[in-house]
């Protein structure tokens, strides 16, 4: 195997991703009306609920709608890692994923690949988002645009190789509104997106530390303080660790010889 | 935790950061003490112990002296800025709480909240040369630019009191919106603001005729209208804006002093009082008395860049160039 071959299949599968968002137009469109429902409704309620506390990486107080930016950033991101894993399930139920696997390049490659695709899409969706947010009067400062990037590449990653693994067991595709009920909300609800985590701890420490604990906080705190061009180092390395755990398990998983399907199959 | 990856943004902050050795005063009311803070670094260098309650603060006009209205010791206290020590006390009568200083530089005026009276200390004699009754509970004070008239406003009695500064007497009154707290003239002197706090606006009063011309309300999304409380109004040099204080609505409200316009609401720490500039007039900075910091505003870019703890309470602040 060359690395041409490597490029091409890399190529080939980001691609296909990227055609299959754009070609729909609605997904595009409701990956940005969620966020901007909660930034526009949501976050004009709680305004006055907020800006009491200065936090880093703030020097100054904040409205609310600064404060949940990036936890609705980390939401898009978070969706796109579910929506790919239900488009893998679908890819495996049409028979275009066993076409993906017969590949002969290693399959932690083509599943690596995959989940490139998923962020590169995510990542689009944000800057769009972060536009928006920008028409509608929210600071932030110029060189977080640029900053943030590396920040979103690496929680989009992480947040893809969850969708993957939760895809390597779901079976079928109508199983997907238990994803959603079980995983997506109580990530994005226990997470330091819709709040500061030092609020939390105020109501209860046991829910504090679940939340302190949720990849999903480190990675919505990484792009935090991506967005003023700073480093959360705890955060960088809780997003880089969960990413190795979870890509481990996506690729266990896809293992036919020892993934979770075989032993699934066999306790039926 | 945290490190600074990108030394961008410190460099676009240094790019519009003003001249070096720009050292601003706050007066911390509870602490009984000034905070000293670098006005480049925008970190606190030092806190100085003075007299009880300091509430107005104002400098000479050369920055070397710092006049402090010690409210509780019914004093106005003279520190040399260069050495942070108390040098002398000026008589104040009773309670001071804000004041102005003439252009020449040869008198006081100071509003004594108790007494309804409005003293006046001849500076270098250190001796009251006179007093002038106004209204129940007199808090702004102000001097316009070429000296001919002091103003106060009386929190009570809702009136701005005119004083002759030639005659000694007080020839005037203007009645405005409930509390009015604090009085700050144009750069030509043409025009008085005036704010009313439990009126929730601005007044703009014509110097000729004693007449207010407008009155400016404040409306921000979101912060019901009692606790839009305007305070402390500060105009740029250059005539193109006005700021407000609005207290506890924690916003400075930007006006536009061409036509009038709220132009915007910046958000800063809670129950915000007093403005001053530095002297190049590129930042604002805000005492925000309850969440005990200053808060500071970059006029480039219109947006607060940082909020700097300091003592409990900080009211008043001077900033030497």
């Amino acid at each position: 195997m060359s690395a041409l071959h490597y490029g091409r299949a890399l190529n080939g599968i980001v691609t296909r991703e990227v055609l299959r968002f754009l070609h729909q137009r609605e997904r595009f469109l409701a990956a940005l009306v969620r966020p901007l429902v909660w930034l526009l409704v949501f976050a004009a309620g709680f305004r006055a609920a907020l800006g009491v506390s200065i936090i880093p990486p703030y020097e100054t107080y904040i409205t609310y709608e600064t404060y949940i930016i990036p936890g609705l950033v980390g939401m898009i991101q978070l969706f796109n890692g579910m929506q790919s894993s239900l488009s893998m399930v679908y890819d495996r139920e049409m028979g275009s994923m066993r076409t993906l696997l017969v590949s002969p390049l290693p399959r932690w490659f083509l599943l690596t690949s995959k989940l490139l695709a998923g962020t590169a899409v995510s990542i689009l969706q944000v800057y769009a988002f972060l536009l928006i947010a920008l028409a509608f009067g929210i600071d932030l400062p110029p060189v977080g645009f640029l900053t943030v990037l590396p920040a979103l590449v690496l929680s989009g990653l992480m947040l893809g190789a969850v969708g993957m693994l939760l895809s390597s067991t779901i079976r079928q595709l109508e199983n997907f509104a238990g994803v959603m009920n079980f995983v997506i909300f109580p990530t994005f609800f226990l997470s330091s997106a819709l709040y500061p985590l030092w609020k939390m701890q105020e109501s209860s420490v046991l829910l504090f530390q679940i939340c302190s604990v949720n990849p999903f906080t480190h990675a919505v705190e990484l792009i935090r303080f991506a967005l003023y061009a700073e480093v959360n180092w705890e955060s960088l390395g809780w997003t880089a660790l969960a990413l190795a755990v979870f890509l481990g398990a996506a690729v266990y998983g896809y293992n036919p010889a020892r993934g979770f399907m075989p032993r699934k199959a066999q306790a039926e | 935790m945290a490190m600074r990856m990108l030394p961008a943004a410190i460099i676009v902050l240094a790019l519009t950061t003003p001249a070096a050795g720009q050292t601003v005063f706050v007066s911390n009311e509870k602490d009984n003490s000034l905070s000293v803070i670098d006005a480049q670094t925008l970190k606190v260098t030092k806190t100085i112990k003075v007299g009880k309650r300091p509430r107005g603060i104002t400098l000479n006009a050369d920055g070397s002296l710092l006049y402090i209205c010690a409210s509780d010791d019914d004093t106005v206290q003279v520190m040399d800025t260069a050495t942070g020590k108390i040098l002398n006390n000026l008589p104040s009568g009773e309670d001071p709480e804000q004041f102005a200083l003439h252009p020449d530089g040869s008198h006081l005026f100071i509003a004594n909240e108790d007494s309804n009276v409005v003293t006046v200390v001849d500076v270098p004699a250190r001796k009251v040369a006179y007093q002038i009754d106004v209204g129940v509970e007199p808090e702004g004070m102000a001097v316009s630019p070429d000296g001919t008239w002091a103003v106060n406003t009386s929190e009570t009695t809702n009136m701005v009191h005119w004083i002759d500064t030639a005659k000694r007497v007080l020839v005037d009154n203007t009645l405005v919106d409930s509390r009015p707290r604090h009085a700050e003239f144009d750069k030509a002197g043409k025009k008085l603001w005036v704010s009313a706090e439990i009126g929730g606006t601005v007044s703009i009063i014509d110097t000729a005729t004693h007449k207010v011309e407008r009155t400016i309300q404040f409306n921000i999304k979101g912060i019901a209208r009692d606790k839009i409380q305007p305070v402390g109004v500060k105009l740029s040099d250059d005539g193109r804006y006005a700021f407000v204080a609005l207290g506890p609505a924690n916003h400075v409200a930007v006006i536009n002093a061409q036509t009038f316009e709220v132009e915007k609401y910046l958000l800063v720490g809670r129950r915000v009082w007093h403005l001053e500039f530095t002297p190049d007039q590129k930042r604002l900075f805000t005492s925000n008395g309850v969440s005990n910091d200053v808060s500071v505003i970059d006029i480039d870019t219109m947006t607060v860049i940082k909020s700097i703890p300091v003592g409990r309470y900080p009211w008043g602040i001077a900033i030497k160039g």
